[in-house]
C-alpha cells in the first residue's frame, strides 16, 4: 500500500513530465484503436458484403474456382436439388443455415439490338427470393443496408444488369441511371428489328406463361453457348442497373432468374447449377458447417468432386484487403509501441537520477534492492496503465461521436457511399489487447531504469549531487 | 513505559537474547583491522587504514575529523551501507561481512537508524508517514505503528506537524523527524554524518541536546561523525581520525556522559 502511496505521489510531484508521459500514452492508445476501429470497419463491412452476394460457403464442382471463369456451365452440380434437400434435412445444418439457394455462372453476349451494341458479359442465375434474404443478413448490425433485391417478384424473363453494362449497351436513358454519360461517337444504326432467326431462338427459350412486356422495358439478348456447343438465345428485359463495386465487374455484370439462365444454358436438358450458396446465422460457426457439409457431401454427391469453399477462399481480394489492413495497424503497433517504450524509458530515467539520494536512504533504512526496483517498475506501470485506459475511453468516446455525426465516404469495391464507421466497441479484444500491450510495454520500459536504481550503490546514492 | 518498552510484533527482535547486563557490557559495533579505499578515475585512494575500533554500547560516541579524514567511510561501514576492502565489521553482534544484499537490508532495518547531514526525508512523505515508513517496511501492525509514531512525534516536539511535508518544515524540524525516524524501530545503534552540519549554531545545538536527551532517555547507541568542537562537549567517547588513520580514542569512565546544557529544540530554528 505504502508502494502504491509512493508511486502516486511521486507520478504528482513532476507533474509536467507524468502528464506529458501520459498523454503520449493516452494518445498512442487512441490513435491505434481508432485506426484498428476503422479498420473493424473495412474488414465487416467487406465481409458483410461478400457474406450477402454470396453466402459463408458455396459447394462448387472442385474445378470450378479456378477454371469456371472461362466456361463456366462445364462445371455444374448435376441433382443440386437433392443435395439441397439432404443438407436442409439435417438437423446439425438447420439450426446454422440460413439461406441455402443455387445459382447458376455463365458466360454470354449481350446485344442491344436496337443500338445496334453488344458485348460479353458473365451472367448469374439466382432464385430471387432467397437472394433478396441474403442481402438482408447484418451480423455486425452494420448501418449499411442492400436496397431489395429487384428481381424478387419481378418477371420470369426480367434482368438487372451493372451500370457499367447499361453505359455500353446504351441502356443508361431508359433506366434512368444517373451519372451515365452518353457515348460521343454513335454506332451506326442500319437496322431496328431482330433478325428473325435470333428472335425465333430466343422465343423458343421464353417460359410460355411469361408475358414478354414489349416496350415496357428496354430489352436485351443474351446469347450463350448451351452445353454441347449449340448457340441458344434468351431475351430478357432489364427492370433495373445496379452499380457494381469495380468497374471491370459493372461492366459485364447480369443477374437474371435461375429459370431463365438455365433455359439458356440448359435449353429443356436437366438443368444443372454452379454452386450451392450458403448463409448461416453466424459467421462463427462457418468452420464448423463447412466440416459437416465435407462430411455430407461424401454420401451425398453423386459421384461429383465437389468442394465447400468458404467466402475468404472465394475472394482473395477481401483475404488480401485485410492483410493489408492487419499489416498496417501491426506496423502503428510497434511504431507507437515504440515511442512509448522510449517515452516511459526516459521519464523513469530522469526520475531515478533526480530520486537517487531517496534511493539510497530508502535503501539505507532497511528497504531492499527489490523494493526500489517494485517502486519504479510500478511506476511505469501505473503510468501505462492510466494513459492506456483514458486512451483507449477516449477512443470509444470519438468513435461514439464519429458514428453519430453520419459522414460517408467511398470504400474500395462499393458502389455506393458508405456510413464512416469506426467499430472500437465491437472488437472488444482489440480494445483489451491493446490497452494491455501498451501498458506492458510501459511496464516493460520502466523496468530497466528500475533495475539500474536498484543495483546502484547506496554511498554513491547518498552521495549523489 | 516508553515506545521501546511495547512489543513490536512477530517479526521484532531478532537481537541476540541476552541479558542487558551482558548485553550492554559487549560493545554495538566492532571494527578489526579494516582497510577501505575508493577508486577515484584510474587511481586507488585508500580511506582507511587498519583501523581498529570498539564503539561502547549505550553510548555517544563521535568521530572527530577534518574533511576527508575517513569519518563517513567509517560511519558507512559500522552502518552496514558499505563493505570493506580488508577487516572485520561487527555489528550488534553479528559479522555483517558474510551476509548478502538482502540480510544487510533487514539488518539495517531492525539494528540501525540513519540521520543524515541533509535529513534525507522523503519529500512526497508527510512528517508521520516519514517516521511510519520503516515500520511498514518491516510489515508492523497498524495498531502498533499508531501508538508508536504519535509518541515519536511528541517525543521531538512535533506533534502539531503530523501531516505537514517535508517542504513545509524548517531545518531543525526536518532533522527532528529524521531522528524520530531513526528511532521509531528501536535500533542498536544510531548512525548520524554531520548531522548538525547543515544547521545553525542555535539549531545544531537544539538538534545535537535533543540526540542526546533520546540517547539517555531509550538507551540507544549514537555513532556520530563531526568536525563541530561543540559536539565533544556532548560525547561520552571521542574517536579522533587523521588521514584514514585513527590517531586516539577518548572515553568518558562511567555509563553515560552527563547530559548537555539543556537547550530548548524549538528555540532559535531557523525556518
Amino acid at each position: 500500500m505504502i508502494d502504491l502511496a509512493l508511486t502516486i505521489r511521486n507520478l504528482l510531484r513532476n507533474r509536467r513530465r507524468s502528464f506529458a508521459t501520459f498523454i503520449a500514452l493516452a494518445i498512442g492508445t487512441a490513435a491505434i484503436l481508432l485506426f484498428g476501429g476503422f479498420s473493424a470497419n473495412i474488414k465487416l463491412s467487406m465481409q458483410t458484403a461478400y457474406v450477402r452476394t454470396g453466402g459463408h460457403l458455396q459447394i462448387q464442382h472442385r474445378d470450378f474456382f479456378l477454371y469456371g471463369s472461362g466456361d463456366p456451365t462445364a462445371f455444374g452440380i448435376r441433382n443440386y436439388r437433392r443435395l439441397i434437400e439432404e443438407i436442409s434435412a439435417d438437423p446439425l445444418l438447420q439450426q446454422q443455415v440460413l439461406v441455402l439457394t443455387p445459382t447458376l455462372q455463365f458466360g454470354s453476349i449481350a446485344g442491344n439490338y436496337e443500338a445496334q451494341v453488344s458485348r460479353t458479359v458473365i451472367g448469374l442465375g439466382l432464385v430471387a427470393r432467397d437472394y433478396n434474404r441474403m442481402r438482408g443478413w447484418n451480423e455486425f448490425d452494420l448501418p449499411q443496408t442492400s436496397p431489395p433485391f429487384a428481381l424478387d417478384g419481378a418477371p420470369a424473363d426480367a434482368a438487372v444488369i451493372g451500370t457499367g453494362v447499361a453505359r455500353v449497351l446504351q441502356l443508361c436513358e431508359a433506366l434512368q441511371v444517373q451519372g451515365c454519360q452518353a457515348r460521343s461517337v454513335q454506332a451506326p444504326v442500319d437496322a431496328v428489328a431482330l433478325p428473325d432467326d435470333i428472335a425465333e431462338l430466343a422465343l423458343g427459350e421464353t417460359p410460355a406463361n411469361t408475358p414478354m412486356k414489349v416496350g415496357t422495358a428496354p430489352r436485351l439478348e443474351l446469347l450463350a453457348s448451351r452445353v454441347g456447343g449449340t448457340p441458344n438465345v434468351v431475351s430478357v428485359q432489364v427492370i433495373r442497373a445496379e452499380r457494381q463495386g469495380f468497374k471491370e465487374v459493372d461492366e459485364v455484370y447480369v443477374m437474371l432468374q435461375l429459370p431463365q439462365a438455365q433455359r439458356l444454358i440448359y435449353g429443356r436438358d436437366d438443368a444443372e447449377a454452379t454452386a450451392v450458396m450458403i448463409q448461416l446465422r453466424h459467421s462463427s460457426k462457418m468452420q464448423d458447417v463447412k466440416a459437416r457439409l465435407e462430411t455430407l457431401l461424401q454420401g451425398a454427391s453423386g459421384g461429383q468432386p465437389l468442394v465447400v469453399l468458404n467466402f475468404e477462399e472465394l475472394n482473395p481480394f477481401y483475404v488480401q484487403t485485410i492483410g493489408m489492413f492487419d499489416t498496417i495497424f501491426g506496423f502503428i503497433f510497434v511504431l507507437i509501441g515504440t515511442i512509448v517504450l522510449f517515452t516511459v524509458s526516459n521519464t523513469m530515467n530522469t526520475a531515478v537520477v533526480e530520486r537517487t539520494v531517496e534511493i539510497g536512504t530508502i535503501r539505507a533504512i532497511g528497504l531492499r534492492a527489490a523494493g526500489v526496483q517494485r517502486l519504479f517498475v510500478l511506476e511505469g506501470s501505473l503510468l501505462g496503465v492510466s494513459g492506456a485506459v483514458s486512451g483507449a475511453l477516449f477512443a470509444l468516446a470519438t468513435a461514439a461521436v464519429v458514428n453519430q455525426l453520419g459522414l460517408t465516404w467511398l470504400p474500395p469495391g462499393s458502389g455506393d457511399r458508405l456510413p464512416l464507421v469506426l467499430l472500437v466497441s465491437n472488437v472488444p479484444t482489440m480494445v483489451v489487447g491493446t490497452t494491455l500491450g501498451l501498458s506492458l510495454i510501459a511496464t516493460l520500459s520502466a523496468w530497466l531504469p528500475a533495475r539500474r536504481a536498484a543495483r546502484l550503490a547506496i554511498v554513491d546514492a547518498l552521495r549523489h549531487v | 513505559m516508553s515506545f521501546l518498552d511495547e512489543p513490536d510484533n512477530e517479526l521484532e527482535n531478532t537481537r541476540p537474547k541476552a541479558s542487558s547486563a551482558s548485553r550492554d557490557a559487549e560493545p554495538v559495533a566492532e571494527v578489526t583491522a579494516v582497510d577501505k579505499s575508493y577508486r577515484m578515475d584510474e587511481v586507488e585512494v585508500p580511506v582507511l587504514r587498519q583501523v581498529n575500533l570498539l564503539v561502547r554500547t549505550g553510548h555517544f560516541t563521535v568521530v572527530l575529523g577534518s574533511s576527508g579524514s575517513g569519518k563517513t567511510t567509517l560511519l558507512n561501514l559500522i552502518g552496514c551501507i558499505d563493505r570493506p576492502d580488508q577487516g572485520k565489521v561487527r555489528v550488534a553482534g553479528c559479522d555483517v561481512n558474510s551476509m548478502n544484499d538482502n540480510d544487510l537490508a533487514d539488518f539495517r532495518a531492525k539494528h540501525i537508524g540513519f540521520i543524515f547531514q541533509n535529513f534525507n526525508l522523503l519529500p512526497v512523505l508527510s512528517a508521520y508517514e516519514n517516521i511510519e515508513y520503516p515500520l511498514l517496511l518491516a510489515g508492523i501492525s497498524k495498531k502498533v505503528r499508531g501508538k508508536r509514531v504519535p509518541k515519536l512525534l511528541d517525543a521531538v516536539g512535533l506533534g502539531d506537524r503530523a501531516k505537514n511535508l517535508p517542504g513545509q518544515l524548517s531545518g531543525g524540524q526536518r532533522q527532528r523527524v529524521a531522528i524520530a525516524r531513526a528511532l521509531v524501530r528501536k535500533p542498536r545503534l544510531v548512525i548520524a554524518d554531520e548531522p548538525t552540519a547543515n544547521l545553525d549554531s542555535h539549531t545544531g545545538a537544539a538538534i545535537l541536546s535533543l540526540m542526546r536527551h533520546m540517547q539517555q532517555r531509550y538507551q540507544i547507541s549514537f555513532l556520530f561523525s563531526s568536525h563541530d568542537r561543540t559536539v565533544i562537549r556532548a560525547a561520552d567517547d571521542t574517536i579522533h581520525l587523521k588521514d584514514g588513520v585513527i590517531q586516539s580514542i577518548k572515553r568518558r569512565l562511567g555509563s553515560s556522559a552527563p547530559v548537555a546544557p539543556a537547550v530548548d529544540p524549538d528555540e532559535g530554528e531557523s525556518a
